[in-house]
């Protein structure tokens, strides 16, 4: 991605995000352009590498179809060497943000509870949802529950299933009833320990006022800001 | 195993006629080997040769200032600016997405994907024209829902947005639908390649999925004859698509043409090795020697003939340099996909294929595929051509309910929202739409630069129907003010042309006209045609053929995206412009098909110069911010514009149609050309009728945004809540 201007800190600072690129990760580019505009370093990993560079800050796990979704939507991404490391650097408490198919990958690799599953109406849809913002794990700080953002949504399989097992911190609710059937309309959750976000509506869709509404690029600062706060507290 | 005999009889069932066999042995002085028939089968074609057509395409106009690559390659390209290139083209796959919708729409998406990233472009947004028959009908409905699944399962798995098209629903479509897809890529000027086979000695490269038996004679026996009862039994013709795969092949392809080692590539496409290794050695004016042993096999004991012709998709053939051919396998290896030298180009303009050992084939190349038979079939004007054109107006009984003839019109399978469709597609992936699907043309921002572009597709079947002439001629105005009206200037053409049998003097006769109608427009309007696809046989026995076709795409550029205007009012309190001139004219309407029962008429006649002055104004207009919202008038006339301007903004309207003369169905109805409605901040409106006058376009203000209610004379009041709902719930509730 060449220079873009940024919206927040300069770059000596910018928390630097990995952005995961498996086979069929489609929003890979955009989800790096947009941390680019919020202020991050963002730097796309190539799913075969079995190391993260050691200074990275945040991970992020675009949307796509990985692996052609062929099997289940996540379920192989989940094997690709890269996924190691990044269970590891989720046990390490450092943010990790997983944006449809990253949401789906994150849970099939057991970083978040639940699963996703085809939308009630057995179609693909694209189209802008507002959600309302309830407990988004450390991200709370810099994104106030009660909030309402705008974003768009576009897949095929995004019904939040909860596991049975393990009631899940809910991110995000969608308001006004889900565009897929999801459980009690749940939009995104949180892992217990607050440093994994998994959502279906893209932020990294959402940053530009020229191609629609610029919420997600809030929820994007969030993330950032958290990166941010994380590397200090761990330094 | 041995080949068949090749007879005369046989050869005819490869659809080859007495005159071509002939030629053949004139060619070879000899009999054709049974792969070699093949080759002479899928090449000779229509679909593939262009024989019926290629004469009347050669008058069409193809140059122009920005104008980089015309016809005759993969897609047509032309210059933006800022060192970069649109490559674009529109192609149809009809009579598979009828025999098997859902993978016939997927792989039509997959082969003009193909199209564009073969020439080196990322493809940044696809538009799709599709044409079913009446939505009422149990298994038009199965055929929608097919082809839009399958346009989205493949365009969302592969990730390019699709942005915009058309849907149109006619009788005439019943027994031959059509899926035609538009793709645009954008290429940095200096980095484009071409489907050159150059430097005897280089190797030639196959690269993607393996080969399977799926496809075999798609070209030559499904898109080059009509249907018949025995369709079904075509379905093995059609290819199996993977989305994933093509993501993969389009990274691996710009990441391969990034290392400079490939001197010419081309996909796989209709008649699949054969047709890529002949176009590539012909334009090159080489030719080249293959071992099929070496080809990625998805099944064993495949024959030559199966090999040369399967139409397996995610193929593409490359030639590179000699002694680089490890930087290309490096990069295929790392997206695991197969890459294998087939070949090697040679010097003599000769095609020999080895398999198991033997010489299967061996054939000049320039026969086979530059100089390709040409046909001048005979044409005739339809008897009733004159008798078509007569419409009575006085005999029609006047209108006495406006507002219900409105709602009626709103909830018609032509007028009502497409929504259900384009929401199953993914329109935001890559950050560049704009403007989304529902207003006139797409935008799209050009990746890195201030830059976008306008991109639609149109055409009226049923004006077309009338008078193919006139309405190809309003196929590409229409295409050119929708693009106009987002403030895009109108770039470059490319079309898809789909017709009947050419062998029918009438479907030949429509094929004639509708070009020059389509040529005539182009060159006053002053933008060259870079390429499309001819589409001959969309006809079923028994049935007839389909109303000529000629879907056109048209490419706007916007130096300043950020000026794009959409069609949806944006506000209370704007003032309303209706630009151009409403006539007396109700001739093959909506209103009259959706009121009346009637397709009788001329259609609108078409001041090609009034609508140039329109374009100019509307151009103008956006680039110096005056305008909130433009629409073109069209199907359902100025009264359907302002409703589609108000409820895609939940905005009312109050205005009053120029009614003088009229009669109130036609002040509502008409679908006169060279006419949009705009709004403007009232402290712009003075500045729009000025700016009007200057370029010659009749202009009034007719009325005032705000308000929750539709109020438009001549009769019209109707409250936004009931149109929205009339015009949203159609498809939703035959589809489900």
């Amino acid at each position: 991605m060449s220079a873009s201007p940024t919206l927040a800190s300069p770059r000596v600072h910018a928390p630097f995000v990995g952005v995961l690129v498996f086979p069929g990760s489609l929003d890979d580019r955009d989800m790096e352009r947009s941390l680019g505009l919020c202020g991050a370093r963002a730097e796309r990993i190539w799913h075969k590498d079995t190391r993260l560079p050691p200074d990275l800050d945040g991970i992020a796990v675009p949307g796509g179809f990985s692996y052609g979704d062929y099997l289940r939507c996540g379920a192989m991404a989940r094997f690709s060497p890269v996924m190691r490391a990044v269970v590891d650097f989720a046990a390490s408490r450092r943010p990790v943000l997983g944006v449809c198919n990253g949401f789906q990958i994150l849970c099939e690799a057991g970083l978040l509870p639940g699963a996703l599953v085809r939308n009630r109406q057995l179609k693909y849809v694209c189209q802008d949802v507002r959600v309302v913002v309830e407990d988004p794990g450390d991200l709370r700080a810099k994104l106030a529950p009660g909030r309402a953002l705008v974003m768009p949504v576009k897949h095929g399989e995004g019904a939040y299933v909860p596991d049975p097992d393990h009631k899940p911190r809910v991110a995000f609710r969608y308001i006004g009833g889900s565009p897929n059937g999801s459980t009690d309309d749940i939009a995104g959750v949180a892992n217990d320990r607050g440093n994994v976000v998994g959502l279906m509506p893209h932020p990294e869709h959402a940053t530009d006022p020229l191609l629609g509404s610029t919420d997600g690029g809030e929820l994007l600062q969030a993330f950032l800001a958290t990166c941010l706060a994380v590397r200090e507290a761990q330094r | 195993m041995s080949e068949p005999e090749v007879t005369d009889q046989l050869a005819r069932e490869h659809g080859l006629s007495d005159h071509e066999i002939a030629l053949i042995g004139e060619i070879l002085g000899r009999r054709p080997t049974f792969s070699e028939l093949g080759i002479f089968s899928v090449m000779w074609s229509e679909h593939c040769s262009y024989k019926s057509s290629k004469r009347y395409l050669r008058g069409l106009p193809t140059t122009g200032a920005c104008v980089v690559q015309g016809p005759g390659e993969n897609a047509g390209v032309v210059d933006v600016g800022d060192g970069r290139v649109a490559v674009f083209k529109i192609e149809s796959h009809n009579h598979p997405s009828y025999v098997e919708p859902h993978g016939g729409a997927a792989t039509g998406v997959g082969g003009i994907l193909r199209d564009i990233f073969t020439m080196g472009a990322r493809p940044l947004a696809t538009l799709d024209s599709l044409r079913f028959g009446p939505l009422d009908d149990p298994h038009q409905r199965y055929l929608v829902r097919g082809v839009v699944a399958g346009i989205g399962d493949y365009g969302n798995a592969f990730g390019c947005a699709t942005v915009g098209g058309e849907v149109t629903f006619h009788p005439r479509y019943r027994k031959n639908i059509l899926v035609n897809a538009m793709n645009l890529g954008i290429a940095r000027r200096d980095q484009i390649f071409l489907a050159k086979a150059a430097g005897p000695g280089n190797p030639v490269i196959y690269v993607g999925s393996k080969t399977g038996r799926d496809g075999i004679h798609g070209a030559s026996l499904l898109a080059s004859s009509e249907f018949d009862e025995d369709t079904d039994a075509k379905r093995p013709t059609v290819q199996l698509g993977d989305p994933f795969t093509e993501k993969l092949l389009l990274e691996a392809c710009l990441e391969a043409m990034g290392t400079g080692a490939i001197v010419g590539i081309q996909d796989m496409g209709a008649a699949g090795l054969t047709c890529s290794s002949f176009e590539m050695a012909s334009r090159s004016g080489t030719g080249i020697e293959m071992d099929l042993d070496a080809v990625p096999q998805r099944e064993s004991g495949m024959s030559a003939y199966e090999l040369l012709l399967s139409e397996s998709q995610e193929r593409m053939l490359l030639v590179a340099e000699k002694g680089r051919e490890a930087e290309i396998f490096a990069v295929f290896e790392k997206w695991d996909l197969d890459a294998a030298i087939v070949g090697r180009v040679t010097g003599d303009g000769r095609m020999r294929v080895r398999w198991h050992g033997q010489t299967v084939v061996d054939i000049p190349v320039d026969p086979v595929a530059a100089n390709a038979p040409v046909y001048e079939r005979p044409t005739a004007r339809p008897a009733d051509f004159a008798e078509r054109q007569q419409l009575d107006l006085a005999a029609l009984p006047p209108e006495r309910d406006p507002s219900g003839a409105l709602l009626q019109l709103l909830g018609s399978p032509n007028l009502c929202s497409r929504e259900w469709v384009y929401r199953q597609y993914d329109q935001l992936v890559g950050s560049a739409t704009v403007l989304r699907p529902g207003g006139d043309a797409a935008v799209v921002r050009i990746p890195e630069t201030e830059r976008g572009l306008a991109l639609t597709t149109d055409c009226n079947p049923r004006w077309c129907a009338q008078d193919p002439y006139l309405g190809a001629q309003h196929a590409v105005a229409e295409a050119a003010r929708n693009v106009a009206v987002t403030g895009a200037r109108p770039l470059a053409v490319t079309n898809c042309l789909n017709f009947g049998s050419p062998e029918r003097p009438e479907c030949m006769w429509e094929f004639a006209e509708a070009t020059r109608g389509m040529g005539d427009a182009c060159r006053a309007f002053g933008i060259p045609i870079t390429g499309g696809n001819v589409s001959f046989y969309n006809e079923t026995a028994g049935e007839g053929a389909i109303p000529p076709t000629p879907t056109i795409g048209v490419v706007g550029l916007l130096d300043d995206v950020t000026r794009a205007v959409p069609a949806a009012f944006r506000g209370a309190g704007d003032d309303v412009i209706l630009l151009g001139e409403t006539r007396n004219e109700l001739g093959a309407s909506e209103y009259l098909a959706v009121r009346h029962g009637l397709e009788r008429g001329a259609p609108p006649a078409l001041d090609l110069a009034a609508e140039t002055r329109l374009q100019k104004l509307l151009v103008e207009a956006a680039m110096r911010r005056l305008l909130r919202s433009a629409h073109d008038c069209s199907d359902g006339g100025a009264a359907v514009a302002l409703t589609e301007c108000a409820i895609r903004s939940g905005v009312g309207v109050e205005a009053a149609l120029p009614a003088e003369g009229l009669r109130p169905e036609v002040a509502l109805f008409a679908e006169s050309a060279a006419r949009a409605i705009v709004s403007c901040a009232p402290t712009d409106g003075d500045a729009v009728l000025s700016l009007a006058r200057s370029h010659s376009v009749p202009a009034q203000r007719i009325g005032r945004t705000g308000g929750a209610r539709l109020v438009i004379s001549p009769g019209v009041d109707v409250s936004l809540a009931e149109a929205h709902d009339v015009w949203a719930r159609t498809l939703p509730e035959a589809l489900g």
